[in-house]
């Protein structure tokens, strides 16, 4: 486990120092919330649509900026053959899953983190701290699911020449199950329901997050073997 | 003595293609092995099988006593590789590097700090430590690499074409560490093209060519290079 921290811990300090892959996940996330509150103009008046459409709307955004963070994961370590210095160390090889997937769960809730504010502005939302902790964690849970996939995903395409094409084409059938509940579950949060309203798709996510990390965890070393 | 490499009926088939082809091989500890041989013979598919960056098809590989089929985690603890590649996080100080890949090997807070200290000192870049790898020349990130192969004091040291790209300064901070009494006692796999160092380093010598050793003698068998490159011509056409 504490190899899986250095792991995270070297990828965050590489990543908060140039910010390459942070910086594009928002700015594609911002202008994706742009791009829809001047579509949607019409209807933003209106709260029934606006709960309708916004949900959907949140998730297009953070799912696609995620793919476009998940896409490079590997990369850094595809680079001067880090990732061969790192299956030569003395650790179980899902050390490096695991420790991708902190890294990753962290750059990418952080992005969420900083675009929330501006959904809740462009989409004339108004949020007490109770609703807000929720859909933190409807992000969250959704988020890890994401992540545990998609870092999996992105490790067996890394060899190939298209991966940016594949990554997507691969790793969107399988969110299905993840996607789907959580809009329900922040359309649910974002209608003023409580814990008890969302809690089927919460456990949908939980469930989805834990066997995806089990089955990746365990299948990651044939993802990176030569 | 205990061999630092036992190598028994080893094969290696990538799809249909056989690499390696029933290899027998002892390496005694504390032994500088060069390996060379023509390109495609299977060099570096032997040392990934040794650095168990990759599993053999059949056969068994036994490293320090360790079986590396079946405690391959002990096995990487021995083991340190220089390859052709740097291993360095351009986005990380040299320092952090060290730290980095100390901390993966398991080494203690203390020991890390005395261990990155000497081995930068050693390749010249104690002043560098805290600068980013990515500002570094080419010269100073082989260099760095090759403190980066040697933080865990591996006792098998694998040195995959250690000269490509090598420059004058960098070639002879690796030749002054392999020498030095801190890695004396290692015991050194070496593939390389190049005859002269190879054979100027070594204690023993094996031709590998499609899949097969052709070749496995002592550097004392030879009166000198001029007569181990004659004798080794034909077998590297």
């Amino acid at each position: 486990m504490i190899r899986s921290l250095y792991i995270a811990a070297k990828d965050l300090k590489a990543e908060f120092r140039t910010k390459q892959m942070f910086n594009s996940m928002l700015i594609f996330s911002l202008i994706v919330l742009v791009v829809f509150s001047i579509s949607f103009g019409d209807f933003l008046g209106d709260s029934s649509k606006v709960e309708k459409l916004a949900p959907g709307v949140l998730w297009v955004a953070f799912t696609f900026a995620g793919m476009l963070g998940l896409s490079r994961t590997f990369v850094m370590e595809s680079e001067n053959g880090c990732l061969e210095a790192l299956k030569l160390c003395p650790v179980d090889r899902s050390a490096i899953y695991t420790g991708k997937v902190f890294s990753n769960l962290i750059i990418v809730f952080l992005m969420e983190i900083v675009t929330l504010p501006f959904f809740v502005v462009l989409f004339n939302y108004s949020l007490d701290s109770g609703t807000l902790l929720l859909l933190g964690l409807v992000l969250l849970l959704g988020t890890l699911g994401f992540i545990v996939v998609g870092t999996l995903l992105s490790a067996l395409t890394l060899s190939t020449r298209t991966r940016e094409l594949l990554l997507p084409v691969l790793l969107l059938p399988v969110l299905l199950p993840v996607l789907i509940p959580g809009v329900e579950a922040t359309a649910g949060v974002l209608a003023g329901n409580g814990l008890s309203g969302i809690s089927s798709e919460l456990r949908l996510l939980a469930v989805y997050d834990l066997i995806f990390f089990a089955v990746s965890h365990l299948v990651f070393e044939y993802a990176i073997s030569d | 003595m205990e061999n630092a490499v036992s190598i028994r009926n080893l094969s290696k088939t990538f799809g249909k293609t056989p690499v390696l082809k029933n290899l027998d091989i002892d390496l005694k500890k504390g032994e500088f092995t060069v390996i060379f041989g023509p390109n495609g013979a299977g060099k570096t598919t032997l040392l990934k099988l040794i650095a168990t960056l990759i599993e053999p098809g059949e056969g068994s590989l036994i490293i320090n006593g360790l079986d590396s089929a079946e405690e391959p985690e002990k096995v990487r603890k021995e083991i340190g590789m220089l390859s052709h590649e740097s291993y360095l996080y351009g986005d990380l100080t040299a320092e952090e590097n060290l730290f980095f890949f100390g901390n993966m090997y398991g080494l203690g807070k203390q020991q890390l700090e005395t261990r990155t200290a000497y081995l930068l000192k050693e390749v010249g870049l104690e002043t560098k430590a805290e600068e980013r790898v990515s500002t570094f020349s080419r010269g100073m990130k082989q260099r760095l690499s090759i403190a980066r192969a040697l933080i865990n004091e591996p006792s098998l040291l694998i040195l995959d074409e250690p000269y490509t790209g090598l420059d004058p300064k960098a070639s002879s901070v690796f030749e002054h560490i392999l020498k030095s009494p801190a890695f004396e006692a290692s015991s050194k796999i070496m593939v390389s093209h190049d005859l002269e160092r190879g054979f100027a380093l070594c204690d023993r010598i094996l031709v590998l060519k499609a899949g097969r050793i052709v070749y496995d003698g002592l550097k004392g068998d030879f009166s000198g290079f001029s007569e181990f490159k004659e004798a080794c011509a034909p077998l590297l056409a």
